[in-house]
């Protein structure tokens, strides 16, 4: 017999879909029955008043979670999101309902048995709710008490070698995509990357220092897989500086029939046979690829990498073997000034595990200078970079502006001088002024 | 909202344990704080900070930032983490009384 009547929810265990609604009910009825006998150490029936105080949330068209919270553990300034519902006498399983983020392995591969050991911790700890995973990448355990945080955090770093993932104004958890574990198109290793950095900015993730948020995404390739360029305030994008790598052979079999363009992505409808010129060289952003005779050509030096031809051809195309990523920074979602993608700052970038990725972390580390220093209480560094201007963070990476930072060049006439580039700078006389202009 | 005794004082407290009122706070809650956040000793470094926060906040209605915190007292975060366990926010507003910190933390 289920704690709370929720007829509302129960229609939304109808439907293809997987429902989030059944799986609940499931895991409730585990803790009832409690076959494991585990020593649950928040309340058996947690799931319960979850559907309970859900449901009173879709009867009312509001939510029912007072507002903030802070917990967390010794040692860290984040990594817990508290959370206390407001009707506590009602439904008493959730009057407590803190989310801890942990810090998920790159690509987020896992074995059997470490997702085993989790859930072991979890159910006993915490609701046995899970999110896999949070938007930023955690794996998100949802739905425990106070008392429980430093148990689960114990639990977590001395039996199962895991660490808490990052929230509150600091570096959050980086995450990436797949990368070259399981991608021809990566032009970096992601998951490499993206794990030194966590390890190396340990302290940024776990110590809030900065003046918000900051986020680190890595995409292997232009087709962004992980969504860098909309989610992250530091972009890293992998990409090429030598040509696309041409197997005519392969180029043949496509046009031929024997190989499906886009590995097969469009079988599901009748397109029609393949068509090199329609379905490739005409939708080159560049236009510049062409047929002579059976050979398809590439003038690469006006290639942008789009990756439309790789995607279509991917037996027939490669990405180039000079590899590095691109840089772009600033995104972020629309509060408070309006929502940004990245904006290209470092054209190409050197990836070298030798050296520690010194030519990522040099980037990383003269942003974060300037943006600690610079940056105004809850100013995502987009939004610095509006007010003080793309210029600005030219100058602090040392990077050198060139016709690539921008999409158009400016078409206002507002443009502001060094003093040391005009000669005779600023301090004029205006008694000098009028021995040559009469009033 | 839970009410607390401590010394013969009353304090009206939030779930995370933070005054609902600046104005309620006295010496006597810094005490009473104290193990909840992992402090054995109160030092002067540690009224120091409580010190310097509580004029930020009368002075400036909010909460200082991190950085300016740091500027403000001399210690580095890694400092402030080595005074209070919980961090700045978490361990020494709730401390100095002040409101408890909001946003996407
Ligand atoms: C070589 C001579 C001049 C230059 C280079 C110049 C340049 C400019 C520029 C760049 C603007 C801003 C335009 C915009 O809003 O996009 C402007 C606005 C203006 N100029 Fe000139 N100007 C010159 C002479 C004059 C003179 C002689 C007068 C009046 C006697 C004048 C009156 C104005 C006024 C009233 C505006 C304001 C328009 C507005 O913002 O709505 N300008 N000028
Ligand atoms: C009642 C009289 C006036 C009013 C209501 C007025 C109003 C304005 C306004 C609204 C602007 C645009 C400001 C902006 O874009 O942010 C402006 C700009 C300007 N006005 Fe006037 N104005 C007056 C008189 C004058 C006079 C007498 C002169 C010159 C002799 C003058 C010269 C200019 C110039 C040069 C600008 C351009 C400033 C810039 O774009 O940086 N204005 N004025
Ligand atoms: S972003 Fe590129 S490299 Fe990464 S998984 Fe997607 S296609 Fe592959
Ligand atoms: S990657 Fe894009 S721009 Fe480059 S040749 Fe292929 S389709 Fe054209």
């Amino acid at each position: 017999m289920a704690k709370h009547e929720t007829p509302l929810l129960d229609q939304l265990e109808s439907g293809p879909w997987p429902s989030f609604v059944s799986d609940m009910k499931l895991e409730a009825e585990v803790r009832a029955k409690n076959e494991a006998g585990i020593e649950f150490q928040i309340p058996v029936d947690v799931v319960d008043d979850l559907m309970g105080v859900l449901e009173l949330s879709y009867v009312h068209g509001r939510t029912h979670w007072k507002h903030g919270g802070i917990v967390g553990v010794f040692g860290y300034g984040g990594g817990v999101i508290g959370r206390y519902c407001d009707q506590p006498e009602m439904f008493p399983g959730v009057a407590h309902f803190h989310t801890v983020r942990v810090a998920q392995p790159a690509g987020k591969y896992y074995k059997a048995d470490y997702l085993r050991q989790l859930m072991d911790i979890w159910q006993m700890r915490g609701s046995g709710m899970t999110n896999m995973h949070g938007s930023t990448g955690d794996i998100i355990f949802l739905g425990t008490r106070t008392e429980q945080l430093e148990e689960i955090f114990y639990e977590l770093t001395h039996n199962l070698n895991t660490d808490l993932g990052g929230s509150g104004s600091n570096l959050r958890t980086p995450a990436d995509c797949i990368g070259s574990s399981r991608c021809e198109f990566s032009c970096y290793d992601t998951n490499a990357l993206c794990h030194f950095l966590t390890n190396l900015y340990q302290d940024e993730l776990h110590r809030p220092a900065f003046p918000y948020k900051f986020k680190f995404k890595f995409d292997g390739c232009p087709n962004g897989c992980v969504a860098s360029i909309a989610r992250s305030d530091m972009s890293f994008i992998g990409t090429w500086k030598d040509d696309i790598r041409i197997d005519q052979e392969a180029v043949q079999a496509y046009i031929g029939g024997e190989i499906a363009p886009n590995g097969g992505a469009f079988k599901g409808r009748d397109w029609g046979a393949f068509d090199i010129q329609k379905e490739v060289i005409d939708l080159c952003p560049t236009e510049c690829m062409w047929m002579e005779g059976k050979e398809l050509k590439i003038d690469n030096k006006e290639c942008n990498r789009c990756m439309h031809c790789i995607n279509a051809m991917p037996r027939a195309l490669r990405v180039g073997q000079d590899t590095g990523l691109s840089i772009l920074v600033g995104a972020k979602a629309p509060i408070l000034d309006g929502q940004q993608m990245g904006s290209l700052l470092a054209p190409f970038v050197e990836v070298n595990p030798e050296d520690d990725y010194a030519a990522v972390t040099e980037v990383i580390e003269s942003i974060w200078d300037w943006w600690m220093e610079e940056g105004k209480n809850r100013e995502r560094l987009g939004e610095l970079i509006r007010r003080a201007g793309f210029q600005k963070m030219l100058e602090v990476t040392g990077i050198k502006a060139d016709a690539r930072h921008v999409s158009e060049p400016r078409c206002n006439p507002y443009i502001f001088w060094k003093e040391d580039e005009v000669p005779g700078g600023w301090e004029r006389d205006v008694k000098e002024y009028r021995k040559h202009h009469k009033r | 909202m839970a009410e607390v005794e401590f010394k013969g004082k009353k304090f009206v407290v939030d779930e995370d344990g933070f005054l609902e009122d600046f104005n309620t706070y006295t010496e006597e809650w810094v005490e009473f704080c104290m193990k909840e956040e992992g402090i054995d000793t109160l030092t002067e470094e540690h009224w120091n900070v409580i010190n310097i926060l509580q004029d930020y906040y009368k002075k400036n209605g909010i909460a200082p930032m991190v950085r300016v915190l740091s500027k403000l007292t001399g210690f580095k975060l890694k400092h402030i983490y080595e005074l209070f366990p919980s961090g700045p926010g978490k361990g020494a507003c709730k401390m100095a009384g002040l409101p408890k910190p909001t946003g996407c933390v």
